[in-house]
């Protein structure tokens, strides 16, 4: 199903200008076991819910960012940069 | 009248138990098969768990293309025991299942797609699956309604020719196993959904239900489309992303085409039903969603990809449309097997684009594992541990329309 997604630099925009950069999640330290690597590689949460994924804006400003997405509807709740908080958590 | 009908039920609906040796959870064409050749084992005391009806997930929504021209030598002999089951399986289940063994072509439009094709049937052939590549004039004795591009970009210069591979009625594979295992003593419950999956001391004891508890021994996750969720119940992560795959089906035509038609660089996959109408399916979706609508950018590929094929189409009236859910894995392979440090969880999923054709093997080989405890060679490989050893089983090149996302 297609959807609009808010470019933070561009503005709201079809889904197909954006490519898909998938789910968040957090490198493991330097050291770490190598279980803790192919999680990272490998597995996901993949909840049939909202999660934080990364989106690039190929066909715009070229430009990656986070977005909160539900995935059973498709709905984007908000998009923001990378090392910011999202909009709700801003002051 | 109707109690004529009544007496004929394919399942009896029966009341729930408070124990039971297997819990499969998911009635589709995977939970369905494991819990037919379950009761063929001897292991009767067995429910089948579905949120929704018999079949009407991930199961309802298939092409339903059964082959086995795979890449690697784990998945070939794999499919080929399920191709070879589904040979059997009108027989065996007393059901005619409309298994029209088509043949296929695996399209080729440039030196390396050719290359690609050509490795997968040098495996092939070695493995005793019957595949052989073709050139341009015998693929136009095969489909003489195909245009092989002479003169433009991306020309057909060769196809992975590949006899054994067949369409099947979906449904009539679902009620047949259903009516298999129903009658082999198997329970069947439908809209019964799990919300909870029980565990004690590294095992696992029992399922809730929106009808009650019930104990088990062994539960079984056949979950297609939703198998992160189900396998979250019991705490274990699983390398899934989930992608719908689109798929249309146009109005009914004459007979024009005999075979099923896969282009890995046009990224669709075509062919004929017994009703006349044309199938056509896709790659999947380049975002995870489990949201089952339709969206039209990929539906204008999906049509535009196929006129590149058959130009004559081009006035046909698409009937419906729809959308199944995937679970891709890393390596374009299942997940089968039990798990590591929860006894008594077995799964069955990560079945991405290739799990129809996969169900009576998968079935089998599953209960065969339920029933004595030993995982059959045959599954062994594509066991969750083998992302944690770095023994992936790389079969991208083997599932091409689905390989874009």
């Amino acid at each position: 199903m297609s959807f609009l997604l808010k470019c933070p630099n561009c503005g709201e925009r079809s889904v197909d200008e954006f490519r898909f950069g998938g789910e968040v999640v957090s490198r493991p330290a330097p050291g770490a076991a190598e279980s803790d690597w192919s999680s990272y590689f490998y597995f996901r949460p993949n909840a049939a819910g909202v999660q934080q994924e990364w989106w690039n804006h190929r066909y715009g400003c070229g430009r990656w960012f986070y977005a909160l997405r539900d995935t059973t509807a498709n709905a984007v709740q908000t998009t923001f940069w990378p090392g910011q908080p999202p909009p709700s958590e801003q002051p | 009248m109707f109690q004529l009908f009544r007496k004929n039920r394919m399942w009896r609906a029966r009341p729930l138990k408070s124990r039971y040796r297997v819990v499969i959870i998911g009635g589709g064409v995977h939970g369905l098969s494991t819990a037919y050749y379950l009761t063929k084992l001897g292991v009767k005391d067995i429910a089948v768990f579905d949120k929704g009806y018999l079949g009407g997930g991930a199961s309802a929504r298939t092409t339903a293309i059964i082959r086995s021209n795979y890449l690697t030598p784990e998945g070939i002999p794999f499919f080929d025991q399920s191709v070879k089951l589904y040979e059997g399986l009108a027989k065996e289940l007393n059901f005619n299942l409309l298994f029209n063994q088509m043949g296929r072509l695996d399209l080729g439009h440039t030196d390396a797609a050719v290359y690609a094709l050509r490795m997968r049937t040098e495996f092939n052939r070695i493995l005793g699956v019957d595949s052989r590549m073709i050139g341009p004039a015998e693929i136009k004795r095969l489909v003489p309604s195909m245009t092989l591009r002479e003169g433009l970009p991306y020309p057909i210069i060769g196809a992975l020719y590949h006899p054994p591979c067949g369409v099947i009625r979906h449904d009539a594979v679902v009620w047949g196993f259903g009516r298999g295992a129903d009658r082999g003593g198997a329970e069947l419950h439908p809209f019964t959904a799990v919300t909870a999956i029980d565990r004690a001391n590294g095992r696992v004891t029992g399922v809730e239900t929106g009808r009650g508890r019930v104990e088990a021994e062994i539960v079984l996750n056949a979950t297609a489309g939703w198998s992160s969720d189900v396998a979250r119940l019991a705490g274990v992560d699983l390398p899934l992303t989930t992608h719908p795959l689109q798929a249309m089906v146009t109005e009914p035509l004459k007979p024009f085409l005999d075979k099923t038609i896969s282009s890995a660089n046009l990224h669709a996959y075509v062919y004929q039903t017994d009703r006349g109408e044309v199938v056509i399916g896709g790659g999947v979706d380049p975002y995870p969603s489990y949201s089952m609508r339709s969206a039209l950018l990929p539906m204008e590929q999906l049509a535009g990809h196929t006129l590149e094929m058959f130009p004559c189409l081009s006035n046909v009236k698409v009937l419906r449309q729809w959308a199944g859910l995937c679970d891709m894995t890393p390596d374009y392979a299942p997940i089968m097997g039990a798990v590591d440090g929860l006894d008594g969880f077995i799964l069955s999923c990560g079945w991405g684009s290739w799990g129809f054709k996969a169900a009576p093997a998968a079935g089998r080989n599953i209960a065969a594992l339920i029933a004595t405890g030993n995982t059959p060679d045959i599954i062994k490989p594509f066991a969750l541990s083998r992302f944690h050893q770095g023994r992936l089983v790389n079969e991208r090149a083997a599932a091409p329309a689905a390989a874009i996302h």
